[in-house]
């Protein structure tokens, strides 16, 4: 394989496959492995063919994920018009040998494990996308106790997806993570639901969003631990980090400020 | 014993480890991507003035834990939790033989947990019966991402698992350390599900189930279950050293555990040799919830005395000064500990 000697041919192909690798998302830490700096390296020939190779924050990262994202990155590359050839390669991993040859022979998940997989990974895909929507949903709430020191807890139970402040970032998030588990995206939703779109009694809200909140703070835990271990692991690689949004650098002022957050008499 | 502003803390080290990691121990590739993970842990999260050489690293040998542990790290007492990982090392990581012997010779400072493995069905009963004995066993670490042959893991309900479990009733083991790696069958499930700790909590209501690391990277479910178990305690292996690195997520683990498990059922421990308890303890006492976030109650001097060594102490009935001691807080013993005013859901 010749890699990219002709720029005139390849110009602009790199972006283009890094911009499909942006819809690769890590289900667990809810980001694209691009932000996350998971892509390694891209290298286009002038005959088509990609090679991609990612890295992980550790040998031991689970494979089930690994493979997921290594799969989806090699779907979303081979969906480009132009390409030719995919070759998507997982480096340094403990079941490297194993995933890129599945990989390679388009062996899908089930062929790539064997014994070792009861079935594919839709069903994981939904846990998380799941956990996505209880951090984006709490994260959307809070903005709303924040923003109204009058508003009680139990009063976030029968807010509707009208109260949320248009064209904020939280709102397009939880937009987004609603349209992925098929929910209302209607105005008069409810905001406060759980998979199903179902909503809870009063007395119930409170600890549900307690539990929403243990969930957020569970993702944005892992995602800044993973994100430190792939920097120790590979220096340099912080600057193919992007800043995570959602806080849970040391950097910034991390996680959901709740400075204005108050505790309020139920 | 660690003292500050007047204070008196007794501090048990509830998580330790005698490993050797180093290429004359290592079976295979997985040997040394394991020990350079765990090196990776290190380097990322200590302060740089705790950070080891590589080769410091590998092994450290009895007389360094002392050192590390006793003289350096204010620790009273010590509880060994020995992962095997048979698959990748010769004779094993952690050193039984060695940790073991450490422990026979300091039983006032060192308690020796060992491990099973189910999967090595009623042989391995034989031995855990052998071992409960030669160790006086009070505890076990448990290692469900454990290699064995063809398979990368196990679940704690599975039905030879339970068998396990009667007979750690039976023998006297009743703190049993869980800790979830990320390889288990079938790969398909998330590798880090909690679900199998509420299966055996409920049905092993008298042996304490420790979850190390808290949970992590599964925190949420692990409080869940916890909240509803009142066997089921938190192990903050993993997790303390955020304090450093990201003391705003410290304040939110330890806020979620507070609210969710109580004060009464989360043990301190420094994960040696991952890290070393000194700068831990220190940084700990030292350690307030940050004011922004205003959704936690302030951490009192009496939980950090209790988490810090207390707690761990009670469960292994290691002697504590009268004078260090404290009762258990008024909590309900099931449901969300912060929020008593909420109907259980």
């Amino acid at each position: 394989m010749t890699i990219a000697p002709e720029r005139s041919r390849t110009a602009g192909r790199e972006p283009d496959v890094r911009r499909a690798l942006d819809g690769v998302a890590d289900p667990e830490l809810d980001e694209p492995i691009t932000d996350l700096g998971f892509v390694r390296s891209v290298a286009v020939a002038d005959d088509g063919t990609v090679e991609v190779h990612l890295r992980l924050p550790t040998s031991f990262c689970s494979p089930s994920f690994a493979y997921l994202m290594a799969g989806d990155a090699k779907d979303a590359v081979s969906a480009l018009p132009w390409v030719t050839r995919a070759v998507v390669q997982l480096d340094d991993h403990h079941d490297s040998e194993l995933i890129n040859r599945g990989l390679a022979a388009d062996a899908g998940y089930l062929g790539t494990f064997g014994n070792e997989a009861e079935s594919d990974l839709d069903g994981l895909r939904e846990t998380f996308r799941r956990k996505a929507h209880t951090a984006a949903m709490e994260r959307s709430l809070t903005g709303l106790l924040r923003a109204d020191p009058d508003l009680a807890e139990t009063a976030l139970g029968t807010m509707t997806l009208a109260d949320l402040p248009a064209g904020d970032r939280f709102t397009a998030a939880l937009l987004q993570r609603r349209a992925a588990l098929g929910l209302p995206e209607d105005p008069s939703a409810l905001v406060l639901v759980d998979e199903h779109g179902q909503g809870y009694p009063p007395h119930e809200v409170p600890l549900r969003l307690r539990r929403a909140r243990s969930t957020r703070i569970s993702i944005d835990g892992n995602a800044h631990f993973c994100r430190g271990l792939l920097r120790t692991r590979y220096p340099g690689s912080e600057s193919d980090q992007a800043a995570r949004p959602e806080g849970a650098e040391a950097t910034e002022p991390t996680f959901i400020p709740l400075s204005d957050l108050q505790e309020h008499p139920r | 014993m660690y003292t500050k502003d007047g204070e008196k803390y007794f501090i048990v080290d509830a998580h330790v480890a005698l490993w050797d990691a180093r290429p004359e121990n290592q079976r295979n590739i997985h040997g040394k991507q394991f020990i350079d993970c765990f090196y990776d842990y290190h380097r990322n999260l200590s302060p740089e003035s705790e950070v080891w050489t590589y080769e410091e690293y590998l092994y450290q040998g009895g007389e360094r834990l002392m050192k590390d542990l006793f003289t350096d790290g204010y620790v009273d007492h010590a509880i060994f939790q020995p992962a095997y990982l048979g698959e990748f090392y010769h004779s094993g990581f952690g050193q039984s033989e060695e940790a073991s012997a450490l422990a026979e010779a300091h039983p006032d400072k060192l308690t020796y947990n060992h491990n099973f493995d189910p999967r090595n069905g009623e042989q391995g009963l034989e031995q855990l019966h052998a071992d409960a004995e030669r160790f006086g066993l009070k505890g076990v670490k448990l290692y469900t991402a454990e290699w064995h042959g063809e398979s990368r893991g196990w679940k704690l309900d599975d039905p030879w698992a339970r068998r396990y479990f009667e007979a750690c009733r039976e023998l006297g083991i009743t703190n049993i350390h869980v800790h979830k790696g990320p390889t288990i069958r079938p790969l398909d499930r998330d590798a880090f599900d909690v679900a199998d700790i509420d299966h055996v909590a409920s049905d092993f209501t008298d042996l304490n189930f420790i979850v190390e690391h808290c949970g992590l990277p599964r925190l949420e479910d692990f409080c869940w279950i916890a909240t509803q178990e009142p066997n089921v305690h938190a192990g903050l292996a993993v997790a303390m050293p955020f304090i450093h690195t990201r003391p705003k997520y410290f304040g939110q683990i330890l806020g979620e555990l507070l609210y969710w498990v109580g004060e009464d059922r989360i043990q301190f421990s420094s994960d040696y040799a991952i890290w070393t308890p000194r700068w831990l303890v220190e940084r700990f006492v030292d350690f307030q919830i940050p004011d922004e976030l205003t959704e936690y109650a302030p951490v009192t001097t009496a939980q950090k005395k209790k988490i810090l060594g207390l707690n761990a102490a009670k469960m292994y009935g290691i002697d504590v000064p009268a004078e260090l001691r404290l009762p258990d807080a008024d909590e309900p013993a099931t449901g969300p500990r912060g929020a008593d005013e909420l109907s259980a859901v």
